[in-house]
């Protein structure tokens, strides 16, 4: 049998492809990335499947790239090195919903979309953080990139959120990381050797994650959004520091756009969540009085008669910002990300006005601040895929703002393989050969996803 | 080809594949075959890449333009400015096919029996009114409407029993109409859907013509389909005339119904056609006709209105089944959402639809379960 056989052996020939128009699909994403090579496409049901799958391409030396949502926009789970791509969606069971210990354990495939949709239905006093991304991306993909949502703010990253998780290793070993080691229960990670680290941000290098412990939280009755305006860049890090000293919202960022004039200021939104009325009216009260305190009163306004469709835009989970894709009329945005402490915000701000421009672009920011320490900064950058020196300009402006990134001590998040390739010279050797060493121990044929997170 | 400085501005952020509430992949192809190359967005990113000399247009290709059902679920999703225009390229795209001359055996096969019989049973056209045969259904001769049935109404013995049931209501209520019987002619919506301009033009042109020679000015359709391209193609067309799909008459008429109804006792879903529905936003006619009717409880399912699964018969898959069956087809999907409502009648204002849904009943054995029914049909119960 040859490889295609094989893979239709394993999961059915309707689940598997190697003609032209899936294969061109799977070879490209929606950023600026150009397209890559891929063999085949397969779509597994079942962790056995996947395991028969990895044994094969393990055995036959063929890269293997899984996929979720396909929807980082830095290509991630694009091949770089041509073979499978592994797409998870047809794995999209929600197994269970435990409202006591108030988690799910989801398959890979299951959607941000199908999740919500499942608990607003079921379990209508629980939620999920859910990202500011289409609610076709999936819940594993997610949180397996470090993603964050719209309660990152109040409990962290969600891979910070994760109970446990069921993988398969390239060589095809099934293990059950976190409590679901010990027991049938998956509602917490530890405390045992924190193993789920082995695939949190490594973008499918070490394994295919099938399952997924994933935790959920108490979903108020109320929610609001305030918006606070502001002109003065310099005091965004105290701005920051005071909103989240109240230790009181459910979402916090901050968004600035050039065009139209009124979007050309600072906005804080500030996302808060209550269970009674008095608790949301005490917290609207509270930071509306950090307006008066905050730079003597001067700093921050509170923003007056919020537009209907802004408030709608603040206000849903997760909000259309997919929008932003024809801002040129043209179907391609990409944005650099850069995990920043907020000091270095100021700097940041007006250097990514100043790249824009230099690239002929409006600046576009929406940026969101993980719990109290740290900003995901998004230089964005919207481009028309029908014009390549568009495309062009928006991949430059995208490495210049990686670079300035790692210039000011910042991190890139889920970057294209340049970024990543700027990551690793920058990184401690020590940090980069135990990177090496682990790869290596974890999957010694080099199957998983190569060309990300290589080491010279 | 039209619409090409469109094809760039997809995302494939995937809106487009879902509801409303994100409840589930409510796009046909997407929902059956799973690969992303099968979505609107796919869809999309491929017909560009067949313009621009990437793809040609293989047995693939052809599977996945033509399974798309029309349905207009990613019209009512997609969240950037150009959606209105999707179903639209999709249909473009077809032309562009056509024009190249390579297009499904199955699809060829359809286009030619409409060209050669002017229905894609291969009956000739003296049967076209043989459903009325023993029915006091005149022939139209000056009437306030034409009912006008369409080749699934006239020739297929499921749409033709739907056909008696609503002409016999339509008497009942004394609205005064005749059938052009053997001098109907296709209406050529699946014809358009199907990418075959030339033809459907010819085929507009030549009912808007009949209409015209007969003074006709209002249409009832029993179809849905006939009612889309009438109330948009045709008036586009120039034709002068005031369409009206049956349920619309009937829900304006229910009071002279009413009091020779009896109770018929059943619980009932209502499976909105995507001609009717999401094209043309008849969604409340249909269901209020079904919420008059005593002893008629009625239940929507969770996809409903514009959130409604497809049958899987639309954009010419009915004749041409390039979407094709199998336990992840739509119409059997669209069963199991009915089943959940507990109901024991899916009522249809389509005899499309009504065929679709009952050869997936009787495919997965749930005869004893849910019955397919038009809402004529079940009126008619009611009338004893």
């Amino acid at each position: 049998m040859n490889i295609y056989e094989s893979l239709c052996d394993i999961i059915g020939g309707d689940y598997v492809s190697r003609q032209a128009e899936d294969l061109y699909i799977y070879s490209r994403d929606s950023g600026t990335q150009p397209p890559r090579h891929v063999d085949y496409v397969v779509m597994p049901k079942t962790v056995e499947e996947v395991r028969h799958i990895l044994m094969l391409a393990n055995r036959e030396r063929i890269p293997v790239t899984p996929l979720g949502g396909g929807f980082t926009l830095s290509a991630l789970v694009v091949p770089h090195k041509g073979g499978i791509v592994m797409d998870m969606k047809r794995m999209d069971r929600i197994i269970e919903i435990n409202e006591l210990s108030r988690y799910a354990l989801i398959e890979a495939g299951v959607s941000q979309a199908a999740l919500r949709a499942y608990l607003k239905k079921h379990h209508p006093r629980l939620q999920h953080s859910t990202p500011e991304a289409p609610p076709t991306v999936t819940i594993v993909g997610n949180a397996l990139i470090q993603g964050h949502g719209h309660l990152t703010p109040r409990y962290g990253l969600h891979s910070d959120m994760i109970n446990g998780m069921e993988v398969v290793l390239p060589t095809g070993e099934i293990c059950k990381l976190g409590s679901s080691a010990l027991s049938p229960s998956w509602y917490a990670r530890g405390p045992i050797p924190d193993l789920p680290g082995l695939f949190i941000g490594w973008f499918g290098t070490t394994g295919v994650v099938t399952k997924l412990s994933m935790k959920l939280y108490p979903r108020p009755h109320y929610r609001e959004v305030l918006v606070f305006s502001s002109d003065d860049i310099d005091a965004i890090p105290e701005v920051i520091f005071e909103t989240t000293q109240l230790d009181l919202l459910e979402d916090f960022f901050l968004i600035m756009q050039e065009k139209p004039d009124w979007m050309n200021h600072i906005f804080y939104v500030v996302i808060l969540s209550a269970h009674f009325e008095e608790e949301l009216a005490m917290k609207m009260r509270a930071f509306t009085n950090l307006c008066n305190k905050t730079g003597n009163g001067n700093t921050i306004k509170v923003v007056k008669d919020l537009h209907p469709a802004l408030r709608t835009r603040f206000l849903d989970v997760p909000p259309k910002a997919a929008v932003a894709a024809d801002f040129r009329k043209g179907g391609g945005f990409q944005y650099s990300a850069a995990i920043l402490p907020f000091d270095k915000v100021p700097a940041i701000w007006r250097k990514g006005i100043e790249i824009a421009h230099k690239h002929d672009m409006i600046a576009s920011y929406v940026h969101q601040v993980l719990t109290c320490h740290s900003i995901m900064f998004s230089f964005n950058y919207s481009f028309n895929r029908a014009d390549n020196n568009d495309i062009e300009a928006a991949r430059q402006a995208i490495d210049e703002s990686n670079r300035f990134t790692l210039d000011i001590g910042g991190m890139i998040w889920k970057g294209e393989a340049d970024a990543q390739k700027l990551v690793m010279e920058k990184m401690d050797p020590g940090t980069a050969n135990l990177i090496r060493k682990i790869k290596k121990t974890m999957d010694p044929n080099g199957i998983m996803n190569p060309g990300n997170w290589e080491v010279s | 080809m039209k619409y090409d400085d469109i094809l760039h501005r997809c995302f494939r952020c995937g809106y487009c594949k879902l509801t409303d509430d994100y409840e589930d992949f409510n796009c046909p192809p997407y929902r059956k075959y799973r690969f992303e190359s099968f979505s609107p967005g796919g869809r999309m990113w491929l017909i560009r890449a067949w313009q621009q000399g990437d793809i040609q247009i293989t047995e693939r290709f052809q599977k996945i333009l033509y399974s798309c059902t029309m349905c207009a679920n990613c019209v009512e999703h997609c969240i950037f400015p150009f959606s209105d225009d999707l179903a639209n390229i999709f249909i473009a795209a077809r032309e562009a096919v056509t024009e190249e001359g390579i297009i499904p055996p199955t699809v060829r096969d359809y286009l030619k029996s409409i060209h050669a019989y002017g229905n894609p049973y291969k009956e000739p056209a003296e049967l076209r009114g043989a459903w009325a045969d023993g029915s006091p259904v005149p022939v139209y001769d000056g009437h306030e409407y034409l009912l006008y049935i369409g080749c699934v109404g006239s020739y297929d013995e499921r749409g033709q029993l739907i056909a008696r049931a609503v002409a016999n209501i339509l008497c009942k209520i004394d609205v005064t109409f005749g059938i052009l019987g053997e001098e109907e002619i296709c209406d050529g919506n699946e014809v358009r859907a199907l990418g075959e301009t030339w033809l459907f033009d010819r085929l507009a042109r030549k009912n808007i013509e009949r209409f015209k020679a007969r003074n006709i000015k209002k249409i009832i359709t029993l179809d849905p389909h006939a009612y889309n391209t009438f109330a948009g193609d045709y008036k586009n067309l120039g034709a002068d005339i005031e369409v009206h799909h049956y349920t619309q008459i009937l829900a304006d008429r229910m009071d002279s119904l009413i009091p020779s109804l009896k109770e018929c006792t059943a619980t009932v879903t209502y499976h909105d056609p995507c001609y009717l529905g999401r094209h043309n936003g008849l969604y409340e006619e249909p269901r209020s006709i079904l919420a008059a009717l005593p002893g008629i409880t009625l239940v929507d399912m969770a996809s409903n209105r514009r959130n409604a699964l497809c049958c899987g018969g639309g954009g010419g898959n009915f004749f041409s089944d390039v979407l094709g069956g199998g336990r992840e087809s739509p119409a059997k999907i669209r069963i199991d959402q009915a089943l959940d409502t507990g109901a024991r009648i899916i009522a249809v204002a389509c005899p499309q639809c009504a065929k679709m849904l009952e050869d997936a009943i009787k495919a997965e054995d749930r005869e004893d379960r849910l019955e397919v029914a038009d809402i004529a049909e079940i009126i008619e119960r009611c009338l004893g």
